[in-house]
């Protein structure tokens, strides 16, 4: 039981993310109204995915200094949740773009970006899938891990400020920091955050486990 | 030590692309071929084409032939010859001599590349008023040496992996579309000769994206060369 804390924590962050995101005071704000409260599931997805794939980049910077084989398991496993995170946000942004821009698909900077995103990503467990080798899959892998994740900040993090985003916050939009008066969102928000990043951790630990039996029955 | 390592091999690579030459002849003929294909599927001589298809349509053409060049650095070594070098030479002497050699090649292809496709292509670029043909080159410059040390690095993955031509260009598209849309946008702030001071956020950041680059190749290419 001791053990399992931080399970019970995620289900009753998000048992309070979808009832409070459903029904607390949202600020009125144009444009977005009550579709802000997207926010609680669709933006919460992208910080969820960063964290997720920042820990899977810590395991194969350790499974390159170690060699390893279960840090890569967890680094492999921390990956293909962060690119289910990934493409679910990209499918709720989808659905709220379509009625708060008009389009399913804008072209807008970000949108673009969280597309190559999960492109740089694909490719990572199409590479995976072309060694037989573990150690030399660990190895290779590890370092296009690293290597990606190092050209993805600049495509994540700065060139969507290099031009306009119809992103709400963006270009004069309404966004989070417009009313920073107003707390309510972020009681809802960070909370948010916190309970998708555990289950994701959740969700790759048990495929990690399964991971692990099978392994060692094959080594029998 | 480590300088005369990266020279002697930057003096190996240029030798035994002179002793074969119909590697760098067959990028040459590609380079040509792709932008004649372009040149008469565009049927220039029907209508013109605006600048920014010009410009866009150069840095495919670009991309495409510094993934053909580079890709032979690793991936069309033999396994023997690459153990041999991992028996005499530091890593990081083998991927920097590498990257100075592609690097050099893949400038001097793109600024060819650019004569001819002006020549044939010239949707108006011969005839643009005000084109500031300095910082053009400081574009093809600064984004043939981003193509060619990414490349260098994904290239040297992809090595190590079965079906590693196909891999190359998924590895590698994803990774560049950050370099070349800061450097087709340098480009073509060159076409429109947009006052110099206003491409400085965009030199910065194709210094910076090559800078990480490159030292993420250096740190890593150990790891990579040891398997």
């Amino acid at each position: 039981m001791k053990k399992n804390w931080w399970k019970i924590l995620a289900v009753a962050l998000l048992i309070f993310t979808i009832i409070a995101g459903l029904l607390s005071d949202v600020p009125r704000l144009a444009i977005l109204n009550e579709t802000i409260r997207n926010q609680h599931f669709h933006v919460t997805m992208w910080f969820g995915m960063i964290i997720l794939l920042t820990g899977s980049l810590v395991y194969a910077v350790k499974h390159l200094r170690t060699g390893n084989i279960d840090f890569d398991d967890k680094s492999v496993e921390l990956a293909n949740a962060g690119i289910l995170f990934g493409v679910l946000g990209l499918l709720t942004g989808m659905l709220w773009a379509k009625y708060a821009w008009g389009e399913w698909w804008s072209g807008d900077p970000k949108q673009n970006a969280a597309a190559i995103c999960m492109l740089i990503y694909f490719a990572y467990l199409v590479l995976r899938n072309s060694m037989e080798d573990e150690q030399q899959r660990g190895r290779v892998s590890g370092v296009y891990n690293v290597f990606a994740y190092a050209a993805m900040i600049p495509l994540l993090f700065i060139l969507p400020r290099m031009t306009d985003s119809l992103h709400p916050g963006n270009g004069g939009n309404p966004g989070f920091n417009f009313y920073d008066l107003d707390s309510k969102l972020r009681m809802v928000f960070y909370p948010a955050v916190i309970g998708w990043t555990l289950l994701g951790v959740w969700l790759s630990e048990l495929r990690l486990r399964t991971k692990r039996i099978t392994r060692a029955l094959e080594d029998n | 030590m480590e300088k005369a390592q990266i020279f002697e091999l930057i003096k190996k690579e240029v030798l035994t692309e002179w002793r074969q030459r119909y590697a760098i002849n067959g990028m040459l003929l590609y380079l040509i071929s792709t932008i004649f294909v372009c040149y008469m599927s565009f049927n220039l001589k029907a209508g013109v084409i605006d600048n920014i298809t010009w410009n866009a349509l150069f840095w495919i053409i670009i991309l495409f032939t510094s993934v053909n060049t580079v890709a032979k650095s690793f991936i069309q070594e033999s396994q023997g010859r690459q153990l041999y070098f991992y028996s005499i030479a530091s890593p990081e002497a083998i991927i920097l001599s590498k990257v100075i050699y592609n690097t050099t090649l893949s400038v001097l292809l793109a600024l060819l590349g650019f004569v001819f496709y002006g020549l044939v292509m010239s949707g108006g670029v011969w005839n643009i008023e005000g084109m500031d043909y300095g910082y053009f080159l400081l574009a093809i410059i600064l984004g043939s040496m981003g193509f060619a040390s990414c490349l260098t690095m994904v290239s040297a993955i992809a090595s190590k992996a079965q079906n590693s031509t196909s891999l190359m260009a998924i590895l590698s598209f994803p990774v560049i579309i950050p370099l070349i849309l800061v450097v087709i946008k340098l480009s073509k702030n060159a076409m429109d000769g947009l006052d110099r001071a206003s491409s400085t956020d965009e030199i910065i950041t194709l210094l910076a994206i090559n800078t990480i680059t490159l030292a993420v190749s250096y740190i890593l290419f150990p790891y990579l060369w040891r398997s």
